[in-house]
């Protein structure tokens, strides 16, 4: 079965392409850099979960015990995937991910609590769509629940649009402009 | 317990049958299925000769029938006028990221019925 999403008529971008780094509106220093498959990397992930605030799980995602953390992140940081961390130094802080479903990609986005609302969601979610638009992607869609208006407005902020407001969570599209 | 159990095409049939089947049997519940659409009726009627099947496996004698038009409103009448106790539906389909998705019938179904609704996780 084929897409039936509506997607916006103007495509979206170029967004920068990692690795990347920036001073967060904190100070810090953040490196923004696609997931290699390096298994220091993949426990870097894995320690940022297990810490995650069960408040900031968005429709049971991220799972909370550290096995299920584990088989989530085997099923989203596969080859076909396309993921970017945001590090501070050692430590993970921030991950976005893109993972296929048939032609189009769906998006999720987290931030490790101590490290929202520092401008590293925008950064991380720009660079996660570049990298993605340089792997060949071009349709990307996310559901968000209603009532995350921060969410909504990073979402909206960045391209995407509103594809179904009928459902539970809404439901938002973005098409990626091919880089030139 | 007077339950009924909706089944639609997105279900994953086979473990929520087995489930509630199991509760059935260990509660002693009066269990009927509803099966509906959206899809084409040959999988509809590919699912009730599944539900049959699975309700003979635990020799459970359940009323299984096809209902036309849309399950979640079909559910929330037939609960009301069969006097039933609880619906229980499947509420654990996933997006390809992993996240809970509730589908248009689970929402009809938990913002209208009358009677306690299980999802089945």
């Amino acid at each position: 079965m084929s897409d039936q999403r509506p997607y916006p008529d103007e495509p979206a971008g170029p967004f920068p392409e990692p690795p990347r780094s920036f001073t967060d509106a904190d100070g810090r220093e953040i490196e923004l850099r696609a997931f290699a498959g390096e298994s220091e990397e993949r426990e870097g992930l894995v320690e940022m979960y297990t810490q995650f605030d069960p408040g900031d799980r968005a429709q049971g995602i991220p799972p909370a015990q550290e096995s299920r953390i584990r088989s989530w992140l085997d099923t989203i940081l596969a080859d076909e995937c396309h993921n970017v961390v945001a590090w501070h130094g050692e430590a993970a802080v921030g991950h976005a991910t893109l993972v296929p479903d048939e032609e189009a990609f769906e998006l999720a986005i987290f931030v490790l609590q101590e490290y929202q609302k520092a401008r590293i969601g925008t950064e991380l979610i720009e660079t996660l769509l570049g990298y993605g638009a340089s792997e060949g992607a071009r349709k990307v869609w996310l559901t968000v629940e209603r009532w995350n208006h921060a969410a909504v407005e990073l979402y909206r902020k960045t391209g995407f649009e509103t594809s179904d407001a009928e459902s539970f969570e809404l439901e938002m599209t973005i098409l990626l402009a091919e880089p030139k | 317990m007077k339950v009924l159990l909706g089944l639609g095409q997105g279900s994953d049939a086979a473990s929520v049958l087995e489930r509630t089947a199991e509760r059935t049997v260990a509660a002693g519940d009066d269990l009927t299925v509803a099966i509906g659409g959206p899809g084409s009726l040959a999988s509809v009627e590919e699912l009730e000769a599944r539900a049959r099947e699975t309700l003979a496996e635990f020799d459970l004698d359940a009323s299984v029938r096809i209902v036309e038009g849309d399950l979640g409103s079909r559910l929330v009448e037939l609960a009301e006028q069969g006097g039933f106790d609880r619906i229980v539906l499947d509420g654990g389909d996933r997006s390809p990221m992993g996240k809970i998705t509730i589908s248009s019938t689970v929402e009809f179904v938990l913002l209208n019925a009358r009677t306690s609704v299980t999802l089945l996780r």
